[in-house]
């Protein structure tokens, strides 16, 4: 069996296994396995992929495999990793493994709670193996519904309605993205739907590609919180419980961008070239308007949507600068703001589990009561404004400098655009950091108050792990993200 | 002899008799009374042009005496259902029945 | 000689930040201070030998001590040619500052024992002084552009932490804030100035090849004016200097660490280093902030005068102080520090001796707040019978500061007052009168606290106490460097042109900068010496629209606040939320609306009658064989 098939069975067996537990421990102990497995596992892909690198095997794609499923539409269950994905797997369990610790507390309906998280896990990681459309495309699917029960039924808040703005709006993002996908299929001559075949092939009329690449593109972009399309992600982040809000705003997020390069980029390159600036302006827009509005929310999840609304724009901006470098940058971003994200929604969520308020006018002089999340929490807001040593320097730096290798007044006056966000960043984060945790504690109820528990405290050590290693010691990161990106750069550019 | 068209004529005028009442008529049974209408309409078709424009062919009549059959099974079936609506609701008004409906 | 041990000055510290900062409380609060202080120390033993080595080992052929790169790595790269380098770069500048950074924050480090005693959070301090070091070592001693600017973030976030270091403090907290993000407003224009500089030169190192430089000629002046306003950002350049004066909120010692000595000089560093090139391809550019510096410089001096506050004053005096340095560098029109290159070594030995005196001045703050318990010159005056160390000290580093002969000051702005004579007789003039301005704001504050009108209800509720010893030991070195710093034969180890350069006083400039500082002494001591303040008092009702507007540092916090407030959260940032929440997001729940409504409204077609679904069924019918008919 192929490694990577791992990847969507394991969760399999851990909804199988939780199904047949009986008590909170036990669902517990599944889901520590589980997770605790997926993280060895994608580790472990790391260091094989790295060494694979490293002794010369030069393929785009690696572990691949692929069985015949559907042959009328020659759909495969085909299988496959290149730098990128590699990373995104990681990334992915770091959070289901943090996650799963995040929600330790949950206590109505725990196990159905878990085996969606599963389904929704399983999605992810099998969208991010998959090499053929149409498996990919079902894995996305797989990852959308669950989200829709997890926020609906254990969410706070306006729950129903953010529950179902959330899966309408990125449903109709999936439906573009059906219709795009056959749109590709059957420009390609409906002979194959593996991406690198249909690169390889690379015969779709550019008359088609301008109809399919913004449908592709904006299809994939909602999930990725493309302007003016990110309107479900303050409601949906704000309703969903902690652990949801951190694999959707970490990887489910991540999806959008991963797509829009592996899927509209790199299938519809000459559309993607010619019509990439009016998405430039759109996501430049994003970059800075969620910068802006996160700085008058009061709640704290809307203020890290909004963040997220800014930050996943400019993983969109970057790779639609179409050069090696800036798509680099953006592999890095997802990264970083995934872990980033993560943490701040756990934080949230565990300060939120306390007070019973998100409101930032009401909570203040948090230091003091709860000094491990608060720090933690600074630490996650430096890591946001990109504090060099943590992840969202090194993505950022690069994603500009990226930027800026696009010679012409357009890209550089989108690119000091994009970069008066680490300003606005640094106001509404210090804004906040300022209000809820510095100062004294007005609320007497707040007064008593316990600091993190011990699953709270692994969730949150790992992920600022994560987050410190990526920051002091990128070049790995870099390194493996550049090699694969440039392939298909210059498949873009050709 | 008479023609075929006169007993086309008739059950034309059966058929139609029918289709009014099935949706004219606001209670089930009379409801129930103009589909067996049709149908009996459509047995007098099949009986008529197989009579004359087939004669050495039994399908007509095969098909008529089928179609007589299943249609008892029907009324059978409609009168119980209408019978256990009467007395869960007593009443067969159609207009009345709206438990059901959205 | 090998330098490769220089890596340690950089991760000393660091490590010792990680240590404290991971086991926080666990640590007693001694235990964290003498790492630290223990670190620190190391670190600076390694700085000053690293100075004895780097000028022990002399010129090479063509008489300029050779830079050197004893340690480089890439850390994250861009492109095959773009990429941040992580590395110690040796040359005269960074040695000097590389010692003068180790001194003060060593200095810091020991008084801070006595000064933070008994905090809340002792451990958390000393972590971030670690931090702060070894952010501001890795700055000075950057190998490229882009290891500077990493390192430049990171001196701006220990700042903040230290500034909101009383976090429970709102004004604390307000003023950490400020300075973060002013500050990063500032950088936000280093950072375009490096994306320019990188894009065009193809390098992030600070001496490109030629035929790259040839290249981007015309885009330098602009890459070169924007990482300047980096520089104008942290160095407190107006109309930027806002958050200096409130960044006082923090610990005193962090003032004199990074407020004072090190950090705020990162700006007037950045030119030097990138000096070279201003000169070479943007001259405009470097005049342009000469004459920001002077404005700054002035307009400092002048709120000085009349501020109340303790470190207020001190500032204000910094920003004025980098003012000079500013003005040093930017009346510079050639590299040949004989003709018209002076002010690049005036300006380097003025950093060198203001870290000093001025350290010395915010830790003697220190020791006088220590004592009383206030900020405000109101409760001091007459402390010079309680604090004879202080006094002493305070008094030297005040001759200092005014450019008395023979105290550091005099030498390092006699050579910028020079320089600026070269350049232009009215530049020369203004900082001529801001350095007797200088003179006259230090001995009024000098009066107001150990002279004049006492405070003895005060003082007799709580009588004054000289410091401990950990905090009068770092006065009476610090005192002392000042002392004898002048007498350094500076321009033998940094000029701009590398090559040995002899200091000679022009008597012409050195006698009336005399004259004017002692003026402004004796101007002072006339106003302010005695118990009542007719005079000063006097001119204060005289002329109270002045004395108020600069009081309020004429106005320009509260247009900040203004622009901020009411512009940037007001009309930009509300109205954005108000647009996503109403139009953008309205435009999706309309849509969601005008599907249920449509819904809503069809939804009596399926009626569920099956004779209605007849008559749609019949006419259906009907309408198909009409139209068969018709065809």
């Amino acid at each position: 069996m192929n490694i990577l098939s791992l990847f969507p069975a394991i969760p399999l067996l851990m909804m199988l296994g939780l199904w047949l537990s009986r008590n909170t421990k036990q669902i517990h102990a599944v889901m520590v396995t589980g997770s605790a497995l997926l993280l060895a596992l994608s580790l472990f892909l790391v260091f094989e992929y790295a060494g694979l690198r490293k002794a010369g095997v030069t393929d785009p794609m690696l572990f691949t495999d692929s069985v015949m499923w559907y042959r009328p539409l020659n759909i495969h269950y085909a299988v496959g990793v290149d730098g990128i994905s590699v990373l995104m797997l990681l990334l992915s369990s770091i959070i289901v493994f943090t996650g799963t610790f995040a929600s330790w507390q949950m206590k109505t309906d725990v196990k159905e709670f878990f085996m969606w998280f599963c389904l929704l896990s399983l999605g992810v990681f099998g969208f991010f193996i998959s090499l053929d459309l149409f498996t990919m495309f079902m894995f996305y699917e797989v990852a959308l519904i669950p989200m829709y029960l997890l926020i609906g039924v254990w969410g706070s808040g306006r729950k129903e309605y953010s529950a179902m703005k959330l899966t309408l709006m990125l449903m109709g993002g999936s439906a573009l993205l059906l219709i795009g996908i056959l749109g590709i299929y059957f420009g390609a001559g409906a002979t194959t739907m593996n991406i690198m075949e249909i690169a390889g092939l690379h015969n779709i009329p550019l008359s088609l590609q301008r109809i399919w690449f913004p449908v592709v593109f904006i299809g994939f972009g909602v999930l990725g919180a493309l302007f003016p399309f990110h309107t479900w992600s303050p409601d949906g982040h704000a309703s969903a419980p902690t652990a949801v809000s951190m694999l959707h705003a970490g990887v489910l997020m991540k999806l959008g961008g991963y797509g829009c390069f592996r899927v509209a980029m790199f299938l519809l390159p000459d559309a993607a070239a010619e019509l990439s600036w009016i998405f430039i302006i759109l996501t430049a827009i994003s970059v800075v308007y969620g910068a802006f509005s996160a700085c008058v929310q009061t709640d704290l999840k809307y203020i890290n949507a909004y963040s997220s609304v800014s930050h996943c724009g400019l993983v969109l901006f970057a790779i639609l600068m179409i050069n090696s470098t800036a798509a680099t940058g953006a592999v890095l971003q997802m990264l970083s703001h995934g872990l980033m994200t993560a943490l701040f929604f756990a934080l949230i969520g565990m300060i939120y589990g306390r007070t019973h308020t998100r409101d930032i006018r009401q909570l203040s002089g948090l230091m003091k009561i709860m000094p491990f999340l608060s720090v933690c929490y600074v630490i996650a807001g430096l890591a946001n404004l990109g504090l060099p040593g943590l992840s969202g320097f090194v993505a950022e730096m690069t994603i500009f400098n990226g930027a800026f290798m696009n010679d012409g007044i357009f890209y550089r006056v989108v690119t000091i655009i994009a970069c008066t966000s680490i300003v606005i960043t640094a106001v509404y984060i210090l804004r906040v950091i300022g209000k809820i945790l510095y100062g004294t504690c007005t609320n007497p109820e707040h007064l008593k108050l316990t600091d993190a528990t011990w699953d709270e405290k692994l969730a949150v050590v790992v992920l600022i792990c994560a987050i410190a290693v990526l920051g002091l010691a990128p070049l790995w990161a870099s390194e493996m993200i550049h090699g694969s990106v440039t392939s298909i750069i210059s498949h873009i550019l050709n | 002899m008479i023609q075929m068209e006169y007993y086309l004529i008739v059950s034309t005028i059966l058929m139609f008799v029918g289709i009014y009442g099935f949706i004219t008529r606001r209670n089930l049974l009379a409801m129930l009374i103009s589909v067996e209408l049709i149908l009996n309409s459509v047995d007098i078709n099949f009986v008529v042009f197989n009579r004359f424009l087939f004669p050495e062919q039994l399908e007509g009549f095969f098909f008529t005496l089928f179609a007589i059959g299943i249609s008892a099974a029907e009324t059978a079936v409609a009168i119980a259902i209408i019978i256990n609506i009467y007395r869960n609701m007593k009443n067969i008004q159609v207009k009345n029945l709206k438990n059901m409906k959205w | 000689m090998d330098f490769t041990y220089t890596v340690l000055i950089l991760l000393l510290p660091f490590l010792s930040f990680i240590l404290i900062g991971l086991l926080g409380t666990k640590l007693k609060p001694v235990t964290a201070g003498i790492i630290g202080t223990v670190v620190t120390g190391i670190a600076a033993a390694l700085s000053y030998y690293t100075a004895f080595g780097y000028f022990g080992a002399g010129r090479d052929a063509s008489g300029v001590y050779p830079t050197m790169i004893p340690w480089n790595t890439v850390w994250l790269p861009f492109s095959e040619t773009l990429h941040i380098d992580l590395g110690v770069m040796l040359d005269p500048i960074s040695v000097m500052m590389l010692v003068v950074i180790s001194t003060v924050s060593l200095m810091v480090h020991i008084y801070s024992f006595g000064y933070m005693k008994g905090e809340r959070g002792f451990q958390r301090y000393y972590a971030f002084l670690s931090l702060f070091t070894m952010s501001m070592m890795g700055l000075v001693v950057a190998t490229n552009i882009f290891q500077m600017y990493l390192f430049w973030e990171l001196v701006g976030v220990s700042s903040y932490l230290l500034i909101g270091f009383y976090y429970t403090k709102k004004e604390a907290v307000a003023a950490s804030k400020k300075a973060f993000i002013v500050t990063r407003f500032a950088d936000l224009g280093f950072l375009v100035g490096i994306l320019f500089y990188g894009f065009y030169t193809g390098t992030f190192s600070f001496t490109p090849d030629a035929p790259a430089l040839g290249a981007a000629k015309a885009i330098l002046p602009i890459a070169l004016g924007l990482m300047f306003v980096g520089g104008a950002g942290k160095s407190a350049m107006f109309p930027l200097h806002i958050w200096l004066p409130d960044a006082m909120e923090g610990p005193t010692p962090v003032s004199a660490l990074i407020h004072a000595a090190t950090m705020v000089v990162a700006g007037v560093y950045l030119v030097a280093r990138m000096f070279p090139l201003f000169v070479e391809y943007a001259p405009d550019v470097l005049h342009l902030t000469a004459y920001v510096g002077a404005f700054t410089a002035l307009y400092a001096a002048v709120v000085a005068c009349v501020q109340s506050d303790i470190k207020r004053v001190l500032a204000f005096s910094t920003i004025s102080q980098i003012g000079f340095m500013i003005v040093a560098l930017g009346v510079c029109t050639s590299s040949d520090p004989h003709a018209g290159g002076l002010g690049y070594m005036a300006s380097m030995f003025h950093l060198f001796t203001h870290a000093m005196f001025k350290a010395l001045l915010f830790l003697c703050a220190g020791c006088i707040i220590h004592a009383v318990h206030s900020n405000e010159v109101s409760a001091m005056g007459g402390l010079r019978k309680y604090l004879p160390v202080t006094h002493a000290t305070f008094l030297v580093a005040c001759l200092a500061i005014a450019g008395i002969w023979p105290l550091s000051g005099f030498f390092s702005k006699d050579e910028i007052i020079t320089a600026c004579f070269e350049f232009s007789p009215f530049i020369g003039v203004t900082m001529t009168f801001i350095a007797g301005l200088t003179a006259f704001y230090m001995f009024r504050l000098y009066y107001g606290i150990f002279w004049g009108r006492e405070n003895k209800a005060l003082h007799a509720e709580h009588v004054p106490h000289e410091a401990p010893a950990t905090m009068t030991v770092p006065l009476v070195f610090l005192a002392v460097v000042t002392l004898f710093a002048g007498w350094i034969p500076f321009g033998h180890f940094v000029s701009s042109d590398g090559q040995a350069y002899t200091i000679h006083i022009n008597t012409t400039v050195a006698i009336v900068s005399l004259c004017v500082a002692a003026a402004g002494i004796a101007l002072a001591t006339w106003m302010y010496m005695r118990e009542d303040r007719k005079v000063a008092d006097g001119l204060a009702t005289r002329f109270s629209g002045l004395h108020k507007a600069a009081y309020h540092r004429f106005y320009i916090d509260e247009i900040y606040q203004f622009i901020t407030h009411r512009i940037i959260f007001a009309c930009i940032s509300s109205p954005i939320a108000w647009f996503d929440r109403h139009v953008v997001d309205g435009f999706m729940n309309g849509m969601a609306w005008v599907t249920e409504k449509t819904s809503w409204a069809i939804r009596y077609m399926q009626s569920g009658s099956v004779q209605r679904y007849c008559i749609w069924f019949l006419g259906g019918v009907l309408g198909l064989v009409i139209l068969l008919l018709l065809i």
